[in-house]
């Protein structure tokens, strides 16, 4: 099973690597579901650069929400914040109800076309997953255990920095994990507006009616999400195992 | 020596400590008995200042313990409690170095006490140093969190229900340790505990707090035949208080010297309540008295162990 499972996810990322760095390999399958006098792979850009392009702007964002959501979450679990928690949650909800083509909508008068609107629509969709996941996990520290921080005469921040935090990590990380694959998904909108990523070969796809761009496009967001999801996931569990979390694990 | 003057803790209209003065005798064990609710975890909590006092003083060796900052005071007192509250994401030896780090020790002063705590503890520091609380049985646990609140040599140790997760043989077991602890360091300990066998195993003296009121303080002979309080007779049961009164004796204070040739065997270390169960189940009539190595330290009739059960 487990020799199966790693095979199965060895197959994914080659198939990913062959689509992004040598779709002709797959030019068979791409004619075929084309008319014959359509181009079977995407011509205008490199799908290398057009891949870079497009985990960079996730990454940019999905930081700057991590960044955001983790710093509010503290905020509003220390004792002097506690009174903002409402609040945040209401904020940090509105960022995910928008749908992100109406905060490009705006964000475009404002901010112009190319990277920024599109940094923006995924920075506000990062931060609410990311946020309640570290409120969760720093809430459920256990009792006993910030008891014993502050019997032994740690400082509100030694107590942050050596217990709370690093037993809230695996929560955080699955956090950062949801966001990443919302938002792997969602840049592609971006293509819209000019960012460069991914989108752009499935929006020629859409608009030339090229079912090869679509798919192939369609295909590396798809198994970048997939196996980033799978990743993300390894790291959380290995530091749960360290808290002793699950099973009797070593 | 800890002073507590005129204490008091008030939630909104609720007074879950009323008016609470005491003092402590340095180098010996106070254990404070209660029901739940009776405020004896909360007065333990107002000596480290994890809960502030509404009024009054605590004043440590002469020193007013609201004249310190509240981390400095914690660091110079040890604390355990109940489910140990170890980190999980720390081994056993950072687990145990946690106050030492805080203070800034030197490593190697922090790896000497570690290896001198676990040895101590009977955890073989090549064994269980390296290892994560999870790793541990329920009575490790416990035991590191004990070494944990030694760590920094604290004179001072509070104790909230550190036994109360354990099962009867290992609880049995991790308080012989710890008076043997508190006899090799000569630390004060006061430990909160709603188990009276617990207390008269452990206590020098006993504190009985009843809906946030002092209502006996004194030796546990002294609580168990003179109480000041119907509620203190209440929590020592009037049922078996003349065994909780041989409970407090040991057989080697009331050996007489005899002529034992021939009569069965019972160690010196043994209560009075135990030495009495060995004459039920054995049927003696008289018993020697031998210590650890054997020799005989003198005899003990039935008669002679019966009348240190009566009523004084």
């Amino acid at each position: 099973m487990k020799g199966g499972a790693l095979l199965f996810r060895a197959v994914l990322a080659g198939c990913l690597g062959v689509l992004i760095l040598a779709p002709e390999l797959f030019i068979g399958l791409f004619r075929w579901l084309n008319r014959p006098d359509a181009p079977p792979i995407y011509p205008y850009d490199s799908l290398l650069w057009l891949t870079v392009s497009h985990l960079g702007l996730v990454l940019i964002a999905t930081s700057a929400g991590a960044i955001v959501a983790i710093a509010a979450a503290i905020f509003v679990t220390r004792p002097s914040g506690a009174e903002f928690l409402p609040l945040s949650r209401v904020l940090t909800n509105t960022g995910q109800t928008f749908p992100p083509v109406a905060v490009l909508a705006l964000a475009v008068p404002a901010v112009g076309f190319g990277v920024a609107p599109t940094l923006i629509a995924l920075f506000l969709y990062g931060l609410l997953p990311i946020f309640e996941n570290s409120v969760a996990g720093l809430q459920r520290v256990p009792e006993q255990i910030t008891e014993a921080a502050d019997g032994m005469g740690m400082t509100a921040g030694q107590r942050l920095r050596k217990v709370d935090l690093p037993l809230a990590l695996p929560l955080i990380v699955e956090g950062i994990k949801i966001a990443m694959v919302i938002n792997i998904g969602t840049a592609t909108i971006g293509s819209t507006v000019a960012a460069k990523g991914l989108g752009e070969v499935i929006i020629a796809g859409l608009l030339s009616d090229n079912m090869a761009f679509i798919l192939h496009g369609g295909l590396i967001v798809g198994l970048m999400a997939v196996l980033f999801y799978d990743l993300m996931g390894y790291f959380e569990n290995f530091l749960k195992r360290r808290l002793g979390l699950t099973g009797s694990g070593d | 020596m800890i002073t507590i003057e005129d204490v008091s803790k008030i939630y909104g209209t609720m007074v879950a400590v009323d008016h609470v003065s005491m003092s402590l005798e340095p180098n010996s064990i106070t254990v404070i008995v209660g029901t739940s609710g009776s405020g004896k975890s909360t007065l333990l909590r107002m000596i480290n200042r994890l809960i502030p006092p509404t009024s009054g003083r605590i004043l440590i060796n002469g020193l007013d313990t609201a004249s310190l900052p509240a981390t400095e005071l914690r660091r110079r007192i040890g604390y355990a409690i109940q489910g140990h509250g170890l980190f999980p994401h720390y081994t056993v030896a950072d687990n145990i170095a946690t106050v030492p780090n805080l203070l800034g020790w030197p490593k190697a002063r922090i790896a000497g006490r570690v290896e001198e705590l676990l040895t101590l503890f009977h955890l073989p520091p090549e064994t269980f140093a390296h290892k994560y609380p999870h790793q541990l049985s329920g009575g490790q646990q416990q035991r590191v969190g004990v070494a944990r609140a030694l760590a920094a040599e604290p004179e001072l140790l509070l104790m909230d229900e550190p036994f109360g997760a354990l099962d009867p043989v290992i609880r049995a077991k991790a308080q012989d340790d710890l008076l043997d602890i508190q006899r090799r360091f000569g630390t004060s300990i006061v430990l909160v505990t709603h188990d009276m066998d617990e207390a008269f195993h452990l206590g020098h003296r006993i504190a009985v707090m009843k809906q946030g009121k002092l209502v006996d303080f004194g030796s546990p002979t002294t609580i168990l035949t003179e109480p000041k309080d119907p509620f203190t007779s209440q929590l020592t049961g009037t049922l078996d208080r003349s065994l909780k009164l041989m409970s407090l004796k040991q057989l080697a204070d009331f050996a007489v010297p005899g002529d034992t040739i021939g009569a069965e065997t019972l160690p010196a270390t043994l209560s009075l309540r135990d030495a009495l169960a060995e004459f039920v189940w054995r049927g003696l009539k008289v018993a020697s008295v031998v210590d650890s190595d054997g020799r005989q330290l003198g005899q003990i009739t039935l008669d002679a162990l019966l009348a240190q059960g009566r009523r004084p």
